[in-house]
Order: C-alpha cells, then sequence, then structure tokens
C-alpha cells in the first residue's frame, strides 16, 4: 500500500465532510488522515486527506469519484517534494524532577514547545513532518507517553499558484429554463 | 428570466411555482404530514399529482415516465418513512442513470435532529444513491434547489436527485425570485470528446480484426440512436446490446448478436471473450457482463466513450478512454471513420453468425406436466403484441426471457431494473411509462414473486384511468433464486416455494383492484387472453399465465467463473468449433 495526499477543495456548506467520508467509507477506501477546515475564501473548505491505495488506478478511482461529487471544486495530489507538509502532535509524556530537564532538551532540539507542567508530567506541543514528529515521539516513548493527539496532515502546494486559481472557478452557469 | 419582480408567497407556492416553471407535468406521491403544505397549492396546478398507494411506486413510477419520455421524473413524499419508502427506487434510478427528482417534507427546522416524529435523514440516508441532495430550511432558497435539482438529474450522468424541504420552510413566506444563473461551480460534466481520443479509436477500429461494440444503457441516455445506426452502418462491425441497451440497436440487423453476460446469448459472449477490439459505449463493464474480471474478452483492447470519467478504466482498463456526450462521441468517430481504411472482418462476422445460428436464445424444451412454458409465454406475447408496444419487466426468470424473446426493435420500448435489479419494479414503473406515453401499448411482464411487491399500484392504475396490461408469470416461486438452488445448491429449495397456486387467485386480485383478470394455463388460452386483453383499455389488465416451475433460464454463465464456461443448458457447453480459422 502507499499513501498519498489529495487536497480537496469543496463548497462551504453542511454535509459536504459527511458525504467525502461517506464516498470513501461505501467504496472501501482507506482514509490514513484527514484534516478539515477554512480556506482564504470564506466560501471555500479545504480538505487534506491522506490515503493508502494498492495502485494507481485506484488513487484514479478515489479522484474521479470525489470529482463526481457536486461541492468538490477541485483536486491536486501533493507529493512530498513539491508540498510543505505539517502535523501537529500534543504528547503527554511523564516526568519527575529528575527526567524534566532531560524531556525539555530533547523538545527543543525538535523546535518542539512545553504548553504545559504538572508534578509528574508535561504536555508538549510540536509540529512538523510525519518523519520528524516520529523521530520525536521515538526519543520520548522511554519516559512513558501517557496521552497523545495528533492532528490529520495539512499541506500546501510549494510556488506561488493557490489551489482556488488552479479551480478555475466558475461563479454560475446558464440559467436552467423551462427545459424539462 | 432576467426582469422578473419577486412575488411574496409561502415557500409551498415557491415549490409549485419552480416545479410549473421547470414544465413539470407529472408527479407520482403521497402527502403527510411535514410536506402537507406542498400539497395545498399543488391542489391548484395545472401539474398532474398521481396519488400512489406507496411511496417506491411513485418513486419507479417516475422512472418509467422519465425512461418513456426523456425528461425528468418527479416523485414526491412526506418525512421519515414517507422518505424512505423512496429509498429503493433511488437506489434503482442511480444504479441505472435514471433521470430523477424526489422532494420530500422534512420536519421543521428547529425539530431536526431532535428524533421528532416521522424524522429520519433522508439526506444522509440517500447520500450514496443520490447524484447530489438538498436540505432547504431557507424558503428563499427553493427556486434556486429546484432549478438546480431539474438540471443536474438530467445532464452529465443522469440520476436521481433529492430535495428535502423543511416544514417551516415550505409554510413560511418568501419571495420567489427565479434564478438566472445555477451557482454550481463544481459541476462541469464534459460533453465534446477529445479529438485525440477520437482519432486513436479510429485508428484501432480500423486494424482490428475482430472488433465488437459493447452497448451499455448509456445510448438510451444520450438517445444516440441514430448516429449508432450510422457507426455500424460505417464500420459494420457486430454489436452486442446489454440489458439496458435492448432495442437501442434492432435485433433484426444482422450484425446483432444479442445480449451479453451471464445470461447472454453463446453468440454474443462468445465474441466478447473472442474479440480483439471492444468499443464500449456507455457501458461500465458490470460484474453481470464480464463474469470473472480477469478472464474478459483477455485478448481484447478496450475503446470506452462514457459521459461519466469515472466509469472508464474502472473495472477494465482503458486503452483508448473518451469523456463525452454518446451522441457527440459518435458524431466525431463517424466522421473520422468514414475516411479511415478498414481491415477485412469477413472472416469474423462468418465464425459469430455461425454460433448464432447454432445456439438461438429461443430455444427452450418442453415441459412434461402439460403447463405452459414461460418462455413460450414470452415470446407468443412479443409475436402478437408487437415492436411498437413498450414494456416493462420485473427482476428475474422473466426478465431474462423478456431480455432474449421479446421484439427488441425500438430504441426505449424496454424497461427494467438492470444494475439493482429491483423486484416490484414493474408495475409501477409500467404506470409511469403509461403516463408518459399515453397512446403506446404498455404491457408489464412480472413474476408472481415480485407482483406480490407492488401490485397495490393497480389501484392507482385504476382510479387514475392508467389501463396499463401486466402479465404475471406464475411459477409459483422465487424463479430465478430456485434456478440457483437447483444448480448450485443441491436442490435444497430453501424458502422460494411461494404456494402462489394456493393464493392469491391473480385474477381475483386483480378483479378487487378495478382491473380486469384473466388466466391462461394452456397454449390456445395464451392467444385468447392476450386478445382479450389487448381489447381493453379502460382500466388495467391482469393476465396470469400458469407456468412450469422448473423452467431454467440458458444460457447461464455461473456467478464469479469466466465467461468462458458459459452452459447452454445444465452441463452442457457450446461447441466453439471454427474459432481456429480466425
Amino acid at each position: 500500500m502507499n499513501t498519498h495526499t489529495l487536497s480537496v477543495l469543496v463548497e462551504n456548506k453542511p454535509g459536504v465532510l459527511a458525504r467525502i467520508s461517506g464516498l470513501f467509507a461505501r467504496r472501501g477506501y482507506n482514509i490514513e488522515s484527514l484534516a478539515v477546515g477554512p480556506t482564504e475564501n470564506e466560501e471555500f473548505s479545504r480538505i487534506t486527506v491522506q490515503v493508502a491505495v494498492s495502485s494507481q488506478q485506484v488513487l484514479e478511482q478515489i479522484i474521479k469519484q470525489l470529482n463526481k461529487l457536486i461541492e468538490v471544486l477541485k483536486i491536486v495530489e501533493l507529493d512530498e517534494g513539491s508540498s510543505v507538509r505539517r502535523e501537529l502532535m500534543l504528547i503527554k509524556v511523564k516526568a519527575d524532577p529528575a527526567t524534566r530537564s532531560q524531556i525539555i532538551e530533547i523538545v527543543q532540539l525538535f523546535r518542539g514547545k512545553t504548553v504545559d507542567v504538572h508534578n509528574d508530567a508535561m504536555t508538549i506541543e510540536a509540529t512538523g513532518s510525519p518523519d520528524k514528529l516520529a523521530a520525536l515521539l521515538e526519543m520520548l516513548n522511554p519516559y512513558g507517553v501517557r496521552e497523545l493527539v495528533q492532528s490529520g496532515l495539512v499541506a500546501l502546494g510549494r510556488g506561488g499558484r493557490s489551489l482556488s486559481d488552479r479551480a478555475k472557478i466558475e461563479k454560475s452557469r446558464p440559467a436552467a429554463g423551462p427545459a424539462n | 428570466m432576467p426582469g422578473e419582480s419577486p412575488q411574496p408567497m409561502t415557500g409551498a407556492q415557491s415549490l409549485v411555482k419552480s416545479l410549473e416553471r421547470m414544465g413539470v407535468e407529472v408527479i407520482f406521491g403521497i402527502p403527510g404530514g411535514s410536506i402537507l403544505p406542498a400539497y395545498d397549492p399543488l391542489f391548484d396546478s395545472k401539474i398532474r399529482h398521481i396519488l400512489v398507494r406507496h411511496e417506491q411506486g411513485a418513486g419507479h413510477a417516475a422512472e418509467g415516465y422519465a425512461q418513456a419520455t426523456g425528461r425528468v421524473g418527479v416523485c414526491i413524499a412526506t418525512s421519515g418513512p414517507g422518505a424512505t419508502n423512496l429509498v429503493t427506487a433511488i437506489a434503482d434510478a442511480y444504479m441505472d442513470s435514471v433521470p430523477m427528482v424526489a422532494i420530500t417534507g422534512q420536519v421543521a427546522s428547529k425539530a431536526i435532529g431532535t428524533d421528532a416524529f416521522q424524522e429520519a435523514d433522508i439526506r444522509g440516508i440517500t447520500f450514496p444513491i443520490t447524484k447530489h441532495s438538498f436540505l432547504i430550511t431557507d424558503p428563499a432558497e427553493i427556486p434556486h434547489a429546484i432549478a438546480a435539482a431539474f438540471h443536474l438529474a438530467k445532464t452529465g450522468r443522469p440520476g436521481p436527485v433529492l430535495v428535502d424541504i423543511a416544514k417551516d420552510a415550505l409554510a413560511g413566506p418568501t419571495e420567489y425570485v427565479w434564478p438566472e444563473e445555477l451557482d454550481l461551480p463544481g459541476y462541469r460534466p464534459v460533453s465534446k470528446p477529445h479529438g485525440k481520443q477520437i482519432r486513436e479509436a479510429a485508428r484501432l477500429i480500423g486494424q482490428a480484426k475482430r472488433p465488437v461494440i459493447y452497448l451499455g444503457g448509456g445510448v438510451n441516455r444520450a438517445r444516440a440512436w441514430e448516429a449508432l445506426a450510422e457507426f455500424v452502418e460505417i464500420t459494420k462491425m457486430p454489436v452486442v446490446t446489454t440489458l439496458m441497451a435492448r432495442g437501442a440497436f434492432p435485433d433484426s440487423h444482422p450484425l446483432n448478436y444479442g445480449m451479453p453476460g451471464m445470461h447472454g446469448t453463446v453468440a454474443a459472449v462468445g465474441a466478447m471473450q473472442r474479440s480483439d477490439l471492444l468499443i464500449a459505449l456507455g457501458a461500465r463493464f458490470d460484474d453481470r457482463v464480464t463474469g470473472k474480471l480477469d478472464t474478459f474478452a483477455p485478448e481484447a483492447k478496450i475503446i470506452h466513450a462514457d459521459i461519466d470519467p469515472a466509469e472508464i478504466s474502472k473495472n477494465r482498463m482503458a486503452d483508448v478512454p473518451i469523456v463525452g456526450d454518446l451522441g457527440e462521441v459518435l458524431a466525431e468517430l463517424n466522421a473520422a471513420l468514414r475516411e479511415e481504411a478498414r481491415g477485412d472482418i469477413s472472416d469474423w462476422v462468418r465464425f459469430l453468425d455461425g454460433l448464432r445460428k447454432r445456439y438461438l436464445p429461443t430455444e427452450y424444451p418442453a415441459m412434461e406436466d402439460g403447463l405452459l412454458s414461460p418462455e413460450y409465454v414470452i415470446k407468443r406475447l412479443g409475436e402478437l403484441v408487437g415492436p411498437e408496444a413498450t414494456y416493462v419487466a420485473g427482476v428475474g426468470q422473466h426478465q431474462m426471457w423478456a431480455a432474449h424473446l421479446l421484439p427488441h426493435e425500438r430504441p426505449a420500448r424496454f424497461f427494467n431494473s438492470g444494475g439493482a435489479g429491483t423486484m416490484g419494479y414493474c408495475v409501477p414503473a409500467a404506470m409511469g411509462a403509461k403516463v408518459g406515453r399515453p397512446d403506446d401499448v404498455v404491457w408489464g411482464i412480472d413474476g408472481d414473486g415480485c407482483f406480490q411487491m407492488t401490485n397495490q399500484e393497480l389501484v392507482t392504475c385504476f382510479l387514475e384511468g392508467i389501463p396499463i396490461k401486466i402479465a404475471v408469470m406464475n411459477n409459483r416461486s422465487l424463479g430465478m433464486v430456485r434456478q440457483w438452488q437447483t444448480l448450485f445448491y443441491g436442490e435444497r429449495y430453501s424458502n422460494t416455494n411461494l404456494k402462489s397456486h394456493l393464493v392469491p387467485d391473480f385474477p381475483k386480485l386483480a378483479e378487487a383492484m378495478g382491473a380486469v383478470g384473466l388466466r391462461a394455463e394452456t397454449v390456445e388460452e395464451v392467444d385468447e387472453v392476450i386478445a382479450k386483453a389487448m381489447e381493453i383499455n379502460d382500466r388495467p389488465v391482469v393476465v396470469e399465465f400458469v407456468v412450469h416451475k422448473d423452467a431454467m433460464v440458458w444460457p447461464m454463465v455461473p456467478a464469479g467463473t469466466s465467461n468462458d464456461q458459459i452452459k447452454i443448458a445444465r452441463d452442457l457447453a457450446p461447441d466453439w468449433s471454427g474459432e481456429e480459422d480466425l
């Protein structure tokens, strides 16, 4: 299975996420992560979805089926080389006075932040690529990870163009007359 | 229209005005609590409302109407159970790409999500079986939603669109403003094919030695029958017509080798398996056509033309993908092919002619118990009624026999539930077809199992003056399931015996609903009852044909096996001699 990252520009309307997640469920596609949020234009939302597929043919099917949804405006695949990709992770790790400074040192190496401290634990915020976060986690595991939460991947294509430019949004089409 | 000034009215009035504006002539439906406000202005509208007896009937009737007229079929129901009763018909329309708009009432917007009386999330329920859907809580959105729903239903790949409207949006005040433009920025169906792909297709067709045109139901949706006839005329290539395309190209044409697939003719199945080039037109490589996919047409290159890009290379990789409206695709192919030199395919055609001659799909054994052969009845009905009539089938053995044995000479004269395989489709779809074609003779060919699912719409037919004719092939069992039990479950007939020889008494049941009830048990009676039925035009007619329960549909490719495993009778493979010369 290979993982691919799709960035999907959609109309910001109720039910769009349900349609998309329903499509993945119904057709048996695997979602590895999903992130949804507003964009520079309040009429659109942007969904970043990581999918695991067995072949290029399946990936093409996913893109074609997503494109059939009326509220989907544009889909691009973002590969690692041509995009900036980030995840956010919050990690609650066991920390007593003896280990606290060691943990802080590790976190600084990864440009993370300590966002909460307790007498036997601390919470760390880290952002970055999935690889970087995995490496951080590996370093913290020996101290005892109590709780972990992670966002889906978000990604932007490198360069000057935007996804909405590429969508060539046509605001409207000819009105339907008494055509039936 | 530009310049139209906003008109104050209720959401319900705005809905009815919008439907009128779309040119809707007829709606099939049943009122109920949440949709009630819409029924008040509908009472005064010129739109004909046909009060059905079950919402599923409204949905299938809208499908029959849509296919008979080429227009969008409309059905309407209330919230909750009214809406969920539409689900089967919506799924059916989705699978067979039938243009349909389903309007449902929803509980008041403030009650949505509270498990209110007769609340069901019909939009959520139908996400996977609609082309699109709207939930309207603001009455100002009604005209745009209706205009958009009709546009979506009939353009691109047609399909069902749901418009769910909260009761307060129907009852509340609004201003009716017809949208000058539709706000559907993500919807851009491609109808014009790519010139490069057309040239490549023409090149492959020119080189092919064993080409086959694999014709699907898309040709009916595109109404591209003339361009298709010209395409065959120019290329002289053999044609196979899928269940959804029966009649789109005449059976009497020497290059039509009939229906392919699980119950296809030996010639059609054999043609595809030996082909070196399949030209798929509005077809979707359904498992009932391909059999075991990795053994399907192993030597064939694929040209796949469809309005829906997602169909292309979904099941079988296409060598030449063509996205576009079939009418435009065929027109451009025809233009390109008039110039293209083509190889000699006469040996190929001769081989297929031999197969067709050897294995007529119209052969069937006489039954020992003296009961009627269902195949005979259906064939005879077609002979007596003729190719100009409209035929609607249910689902099962009788559907397969109808697909093979009726006179499929005219396009859009045979409607059935192909993709979904919905038992109960026949009676209401025939009703809708008759409403769309009041001057045509409309015959439904149904089974005793199917008929008992939706026959209540005969009441509707009687009261609304819709004189359809239904032939019930009573083999007192769920025949197709029984056939599988015979072949694959050691003749263990678990729950397929409907005992319809005891009850119901079909003619009496028909009479109780205002229809004329007839019955035939012998060959002589077959002609008599059909003649009688043809004379009745003021009310529906039900003719029960008491047929043998052991008749089986042949040929058959067992599910999940290669099409090469086709049998012409139990344990009997066809003789393929002649293929070594190809």
